[in-house]
């Protein structure tokens, strides 16, 4: 369960996980490794993740972030997970086009879109 | 707009800068598309002098941020009291074989959102420049 501090919206849509950020802004590098320990637990929770990541909210976020999603899909990888990003503004959607994330990456316009997708 | 202001690592300080550069970039008249291309670089930039710059400093060793706004661009520079470092040693992010290693994207970001990038000898020092893009036709 998310704490009275945590960074993260959480909701279960049968065995799928989606998450949540509340911070338009994910910048801050502690913040950041924060919200990447949450999602870690979240993780060490399931047996084979299925995780959708929604930034509905965010507005920035910077290249530490995007080291934290990839750390956050190496785990989920690991353990037989599926990760699934979803709601991502363009401009953002450009920094993923730029680093060629949106390769490694499986991005949908909306959660709805998303779930549909896990297998 | 121009000013020099000397902040060190949290968050507080760093946001005042932003706020400060947000402010006078949109008086400026520039775009929302600007202020995020210019606030991205500012935030790769710094996050490089506490985190890499500074790392073997006290936490408390400050960095010194120089800015002026025009109607034509934007100027930042911003100096930490680290060793220096040699941007062309940074691993290709975009390469098949590193787009899982989680860090690295940081100046290519920087340089694919400014007009102009460059380095002091020592490496201390990254001066950026974002121009006004021409109106769309």
């Amino acid at each position: 369960m998310p704490s009275a501090d945590s960074r993260l919206r959480v909701r279960k849509h049968d065995a799928v996980v989606q998450v949540e950020f509340i911070d338009r802004n994910i910048l801050d590098e502690a913040n950041i490794q924060l919200i990447s320990d949450e999602i870690s637990r979240i993780i060490d929770q399931e047996s084979a993740p299925k995780l959708l990541i929604s930034f509905a909210n965010v507005d920035h976020l910077s290249s530490a972030a995007l080291g934290a999603l990839i750390t956050i899909n190496n785990k989920v990888r690991n353990k037989s997970g599926q990760l699934r990003l979803a709601s991502i503004d363009p401009q953002i959607y450009e920094v993923f086009v730029i680093t060629r994330l949106n390769k490694l990456f499986q991005i949908h316009e909306s959660p709805e879109d998303a779930l549909k997708s896990f297998a | 707009m121009k000013g020099t202001i000397v902040i060190r690592h949290n968050r507080i300080e760093v946001e005042g800068v932003q706020n400060a550069l947000d402010a006078a970039m949109s008086a400026a008249g520039f775009t929302k598309a600007s202020l995020f291309a210019v606030r991205l670089a500012f935030q790769e930039a710094i996050a490089n002098a506490f985190n890499h710059g500074h790392k073997t400093l006290p936490h408390d060793t400050p960095a010194t941020v120089e800015f002026s706004v025009s109607p034509h661009e934007v100027v930042i520079a911003i100096e930490d009291q680290g060793p220096g470092f040699q941007s062309e040693t940074v691993a290709d992010c975009t390469l098949d074989e590193n787009l899982e290693i989680p860090r690295g994207r940081g100046v290519m970001l920087i340089r694919n959102y400014m007009t102009e990038v460059r380095y002091n000898a020592k490496g201390n020092r990254i001066e950026m420049v974002y121009r006004r893009p021409p109106p769309a036709a």
